[in-house]
């Protein structure tokens, strides 16, 4: 991405600025544990976990700010997301 | 004419669009005079009585983003709470002008002038611009406006004139020609704008992957504009009859052993006092600072190379350390041995007068400086 003088942006930019950068967590998500009951979409604050093609879930680590939310909500039965440590 | 109203005619002459002001002493004559203006059919403006200062500004950036020449006035109190909007401005690279009536910073509370509401926005990133008297008031808003909205540089600049001493004083000015400034400035381009059949976002946020980049380039900006002063200020020169090609001035300065460095109407107090230090045989010259932002480091190095001793008239200070203008000298003359002395005075409207430089110039020779001059002893 060019900077645009004043710091400007044109429409649709969110898409090219990756916001996940600060994350000091990122969570794994564990399809043979997941149970596909979806709470982990529905609780993301950012939106950024998608449904696939065979119900289960994936994050969107261009964008996933790993809050942990999506972690700390699957239910217990599950537990099939877990939070990992960054390395940069 | 009075200096408030030379500047508020000037404006006139630059045809601002836009012009959104709060009225604050001593600033008041000058927006005062812009309302008249518009009121009486002068200038085809849109004036905006805001409630503060901060929405003077703020109403600025929404004008000047839209498209449009804007111009404000402010200056103390007035500047320190459009301080969030002075950095948004400027980081927005909003070509925006605006008149600084210097005056004194409270608590204690003062009308008075000094020049510490503008250097208190030294770090802003506004270009700041410092007049001797009415007539470079005056000359330098128009100069600003073509330096500002150079598609090179996109920066805001502060044009900086003493309060009372020079907005409420009484001096013969020449107010230039419509014909000359329209031919001078042209219309206004905007480099971008907001339009809603092209739509852009001004001032977005940055991450920590592009802010430093944004405060680089801003940096560089700041930086190009001292050559587009001097450019823009000998095509000044060339076109209205008074140059502003350089960015210091030296008077009687080629062959003095002590330098006076100065900004603003002050100057005009150490020419006369230097006149006759030179009658009774001593070597005083000045140097007088018209543009603090950009500083002008290699120009001031080279103007004061051959003096022997520097002696710095701040009327303003950063406490703790020195007067803001010292602290620049010194870092300019780095290296050289020259001994730079810094003389706080003035603050608060306090008078200075032509046997207070022949002091500080007899105290500068003794070797004692650093220090608040003309304190009174007695009530402290």
């Amino acid at each position: 991405m060019a900077l645009g003088i004043g710091c400007t942006a044109r429409p649709g930019n969110s898409r090219n600025n990756k916001t996940g950068s600060w994350r000091v967590f990122y969570p794994v998500m564990d399809t043979e544990k997941c149970t596909k009951c979806g709470t982990c979409q529905l609780i993301c604050p950012e939106g950024c976990i998608d449904q696939n093609p065979d119900k289960t879930y994936s994050i969107d680590l261009d964008f996933c700010k790993g809050c942990g939310m999506c972690a700390e909500e699957c239910p217990d039965k599950a537990k099939a997301i877990s939070m990992v440590m960054e390395e940069k | 004419m009075e200096g408030s109203i030379a500047i508020a005619e000037t404006v006139r002459l630059c045809r601002p669009q836009v012009i959104p002001a709060y009225p604050i002493t001593p600033q008041t004559h000058i927006v005062e005079g812009l309302a008249s203006i518009i009121a009486d059919g002068r200038l085809d403006a849109e004036y905006i009585c805001v409630e503060s200062e901060f929405s003077a500004l703020s109403a600025c950036i929404g004008a000047s983003t839209a498209g449009s020449r804007v111009y404000s006035a402010t200056t103390s109190q007035g500047l320190a709470l459009m301080t969030e909007v002075v950095f948004n401005s400027a980081g927005m690279r909003l070509p925006i002008v605006m008149g600084i009536a210097n005056r004194a910073i409270s608590a204690p509370l003062s009308i008075w002038n000094d020049q510490q509401d503008s250097i208190m926005m030294r770090d802003s990133g506004w270009i700041q611009l410092y007049a001797e008297d009415n007539q470079e008031a005056i000359d330098m808003h128009i100069l600003a406006y073509k330096v500002c909205e150079d598609h090179n540089i996109l920066l805001p600049a502060f044009v900086c004139f003493d309060g009372f001493i020079l907005s409420h004083v009484y001096e013969p000015v020449d107010i230039p020609s419509q014909e000359l400034v329209d031919e001078f400035l042209g219309p206004f381009n905007p480099y971008q704008k907001l339009d809603p059949k092209d739509p852009i976002s001004f001032g977005m946020y940055a991450t920590p992957e592009y802010y430093m980049e944004f405060r680089y380039e801003h940096d560089q900006a700041v930086h190009r504009a001292a050559e587009a002063i001097k450019k823009y200020g000998k095509e000044f020169g060339e076109m209205f009859g008074r140059d502003y090609s350089e960015l210091v001035v030296g008077y009687k300065l080629e062959d003095a052993d002590i330098a006076i460095v100065a900004m603003g109407s002050i100057c005009g107090t150490v020419k006369d006092a230097i006149d006759e230090m030179r009658a009774d045989g001593k070597k005083v010259g000045l140097l007088n600072l018209r543009c603090f932002r950009p500083f002008p480091s290699t120009d001031v190095a080279k103007a004061l190379a051959h003096v022997n001793t520097i002696a710095v008239l701040d009327k303003n200070v950063s406490l703790g350390a020195k007067g803001a203008a010292a602290i620049e000298i010194k870092e300019a003359c780095y290296g050289s041995n020259i001994p730079v002395y810094d003389y706080i005075l003035g603050l608060g409207g306090r008078d200075v007068r032509k046997k207070d430089i022949k002091k500080i110039v007899e105290l500068a020779e003794k070797g004692e400086g650093d220090m608040f001059y003309g304190l009174r002893e007695e009530v402290l």
